[in-house]
């Protein structure tokens, strides 16, 4: 093998370029003895040198107990601390107010009530918006934050312990009442789950099914729904039942579906938010959600 | 000399028919015990392609003359091409199935509502995408490829009987078990190791198989020295031995179940998986290709290498430098910070060894620069390097740690790996299929170069398409992800951008059906190339002789 691009005596020159060959010939493929270009040796000299540099400033030899730190002194965790704490001074005294604040007085001070907001705000659409939207709007299933219709109680303070425990979440502070299957259960049949459907549709005003036993249906309401959702249909807060004398549906206001409801039951999960959440952002989540505009 | 015509059973034929046969009965039991229906299906595929491969092996004794073709005729090399003609011919059928499917999924991604049944879930097709087209497409082409160069380049016919044809139907098989199993759900759920126990075993099989039919053939070599295209493929097979097996040590929860588990676990596993997954990168979708280019690059435009000494300085810059990049994909990890550093530091001085083929294959063409006028088969691969060469540019700038922290979990890195496997792996690929179809089928020359030039056409401007959208998609979002409002609190949610790349992905979808179209006419053109009789060679060539394709 031929070390310069002097021509061989022995190997062919190759017309067009004037450089010799190596002499061989692989299915009539042959090789020109061209040296490294110039400029790829070097930047790949370079690349090492800084490599090697690199090396010297960032953690990067491993040793028996842990590894090389770097002259940087340049550790991943430290500069995460590092910029959370950046990221706490830049938003301020006012977080640090809003931290010190009990809740019920945030809504009082109107400078504190916008930073709160903007903090609930951001929380909000990266936590909360997946199930009840971006606008808090709700879909089946998920209720509504703007309809001041609540499960758990629409107040400032039941809110934040709505947020903070969750409902049916597992945490054992969180709320726990559940519709039970009163079809799959057996406790009722079909047609008196489609007469009790019809007395539900009934009490908002909804049309009904022509020829409807609605006196059926009102009795089999007061034995089996009203100790939940009470005589006169309006539900219960401190068990999460729903008022079902309004225009307002967790999961649909159709014969179908109510009749689905009450024969598989309803178990939606609200999860728990203490310990994923801090306090703070919880507290500023509970303002942006009791402001958005179903507060009581 | 009577020997000759008493016809024997070969000791492979028995073995092979042996092995076969039990393995059918075994792997019918099998099925008949899964645990769940779709391992059950995949289990007695298996049987079912034993018990046809054994009832072949034994009519191919029945049918075939007294001796095994010879090695040489007339002192010429018999070159083995059937392998290779079924191994291309796979490799543009899984090409479809897999572009098909990730047209199909980025579909998806802009409109969710195709995702209405859980085997057409995104989850589950994206596997079956990458796998058909890096494993399918792109396995098959470099197998059969590199069962070519070695031949000619070696001037030998390939080593065994059975032994090339098992490679070409057991990686088939392979494929088919794999890439049917995860829309059933059946994965490993390790990217693109998503393969499970029973079908990783096969491959490994298979692999050593290939291993050996390779080092066979070059060890029978005529020619004193081995080509630079053969070091490429060597250090492919040998590679890809190691990192299978290090990566897939699982295991198996039951002999009847396809679920197992491996026995690596948290941050071991990760280093593990992209140890592995990178390298996949480096020696399944670049070194071979490379090898590729080495050889139909210089042989379409009939001039020599540019540089012997480059070819041999980059090659083992590259192999030994790529090893170490993995852990680039996990910067900002859990992976112990000087690992990360490591693989920071192994990306950039990797840049220039992977641009050493670069230059190679680009001044190869000084003497043939005008044939890229008039040959759109060489403007193919010369588009191919010059995406190599962007791509591996790319990559390096994205492993540095401030880049990757906006660039990591974004559509940045999808557009990435599309420039590199679209445009250098597809582009490569399509040029030597161009070349290899009318040699492999003794045709004069290709059907239509018209078509030729629509393919790259359309394609290049699905690719163009295709990378812009993902670029301006993926640093959108990382400037999203990343951006506070005045009072310090995030500006976006995750769903603002998601809703924010929505337009971005409807042309990404444009431009992979544009890709796709490039690939149909191709399909056209060869299939005409293959069933049109004007092209023949009228000569009578031995199989695998190649015609010279004129240059217009």
């Amino acid at each position: 093998m031929s070390t310069n691009n002097t021509p061989h005596a022995d190997h062919e020159v190759d017309s067009y370029t004037g450089v010799s060959t190596t002499g061989h010939s692989w299915d009539g493929i042959k090789e020109l003895n061209n040296p490294l270009p110039r400029w790829w040796l070097w930047t790949f000299y370079i690349t090492i040198v800084w490599a090697v540099g690199y090396c010297f400033a960032y953690p990067s030899i491993p040793l028996i107990n842990g590894a090389t730190t770097g002259f940087l002194g340049w550790h991943s965790r430290s500069a995460v601390v590092q910029s959370l704490t950046d990221l706490q001074k830049s938003r301020g005294a006012l977080m640090q107010k809003l931290a010190s604040t009990p809740l019920d007085q945030i809504e009082q001070q109107p400078e504190l009530l916008a930073f709160a907001r903007a903090a609930g705000a951001a929380a909000f659409a990266n936590n909360c918006a997946p199930c009840h939207g971006a606008g808090g709007q709700g879909s089946p299933g998920y209720p509504n934050l703007n309809a001041n219709r609540w499960l758990w109680g629409g107040k400032l303070d039941q809110i934040y312990q709505t947020i903070l425990h969750g409902a049916r979440s597992g945490d054992p502070k969180g709320h726990q009442g559940s519709m039970p299957d009163f079809g799959k259960a057996g406790i009722l049949t079909p047609p008196q789950i489609e007469q009790v459907a019809n007395y539900v549709r009934s009490l908002s005003g909804l049309k009904t099914e022509a020829g409807a036993d609605l006196g059926a249906g009102a009795k089999i309401f007061a034995d089996n729904c009203a100790p939940c959702h009470g005589k006169d249909a309006k539900g219960n807060i401190k068990i999460g039942s729903a008022n079902l004398t309004t225009k307002v549906w967790l999961y649909g206001s159709s014969l179908k579906t109510i009749e689905a409801g009450v024969t598989n039951g309803h178990g939606g999960v609200m999860p728990y938010w203490g310990g994923r959440l801090d306090n703070t952002t919880i507290k500023a989540l509970a303002v942006f959600v009791h402001t958005l505009g179903g507060g009581q | 000399m009577q020997q000759s015509v008493t016809k024997k059973i070969t000791t492979g034929e028995l073995i092979g028919f042996v092995l076969l046969a039990a393995f059918a009965v075994f792997a019918t039991f099998v099925s008949a015990k899964a645990w769940t229906p779709a391992y059950a299906f995949q289990t007695s595929i298996m049987a079912w392609t034993a018990a046809v491969c054994a009832f072949l092996v034994i009519r191919n004794y029945y049918n075939r003359p007294a001796q095994l073709p010879p090695r040489e005729i007339d002192g010429k090399p018999n070159y083995y091409m059937s392998p290779v003609r079924f191994l291309t011919v796979a490799s543009i059928v899984w090409g479809l199935i897999g572009m098909t499917v990730g047209l199909y999924i980025a579909l998806e991604l802009a409109y969710p509502h195709l995702n209405f049944v859980q085997y057409v879930n995104f989850g589950r097709l994206r596997p079956s995408h990458t796998n058909s087209v890096i494993f399918g497409f792109g396995g098959n082409i470099l197998i059969g490829t590199s069962f070519y160069v070695v031949q000619r380049t070696s001037r030998a016919r390939l080593a065994g009987y059975l032994a090339p044809w098992f490679v070409a139907i057991g990686y088939n098989l392979f494929l088919v078990l794999a890439i049917s199993g995860y829309p059933l759900g059946i994965t490993a759920s390790k990217e693109y190791a998503e393969p499970e126990w029973y079908q990783k075993l096969l491959l490994t099989v298979v692999w050593v198989t290939y291993l050996v039919v390779f080092v066979g053939t070059l060890m029978r070599r005529a020619e004193p020295h081995i080509y630079v295209a053969n070091w490429f493929y060597l250090s492919f097979i040998l590679t890809i031995a190691v990192l299978h097996l290090f990566n897939s040590p699982t295991v198996p929860i039951s002999l009847f179940s396809s679920k197992s588990y491996i026995v690596w676990s948290g941050v071991q596993d990760a280093m593990f998986e992209w140890w592995y997954g990178h390298n996949a990168v480096a020696f399944f979708l670049t070194v071979p290709f490379l090898a590729m280019m080495y050889y139909f690059v210089p042989k379409r435009a009939n001039r020599p290498i540019y540089s012997y000494r480059l070819s041999i300085v980059h090659f083992w810059a590259l192999i030994f430098i790529y090893i170490w990049a993995g852990p680039h994909h996990l910067i900002y990890t859990a992976l112990p910070d000087w690992v990360q550093t490591l693989g920071m530091v192994f990306s950039i001085v990797l840049w220039m060894p992977s641009w050493g083929g670069m230059i190679n294959g680009l001044m190869t063409l000084s003497g043939a620069w005008d044939k890229l006028r008039t040959d759109p088969v060489l403007r193919m691969m010369v588009v191919a390097l010059a995406f190599y060469g962007m791509a591996t540019f790319e990559g390096p700038v994205m492993a540095i740690k401030e880049v990757n922290a906006l660039t990591h979990y974004t559509d940045w890195v999808i557009g990435h790996v599309h420039s590199g496997s679209l445009g250098w792996v597809a582009y490569i690929s399509f040029g030597a299929i161009y070349c290899m179809v009318p040699w492999l089928w003794n045709r004069r020359e290709l059907y239509s170069l018209k078509l030729v030039n629509w393919h790259f056409w359309i394609s290049t401007m699905g690719i163009v398409l295709y990378i812009s959208s993902m670029w301006v998609a993926g640093i959108m979002e990382g400037l999203m992800w990343r951006s506070y409002n005045k009072l310090g609190f995030l500006q976006y949610s995750f769903v603002d951008t998601v809703q924010a790349v929505h337009p971005l992905y409807v042309l990404r979808a444009l431009g992979g059906a544009m890709f796709l179209t490039g690939v149909l006419i191709m399909v056209y053109n060869l299939w005409m190339t293959i069933t049109v009789d004007e092209l023949s060679l009228t000569q009578a060539g031995r199989p695998g002789a190649p015609a010279l394709v004129p240059a217009e």
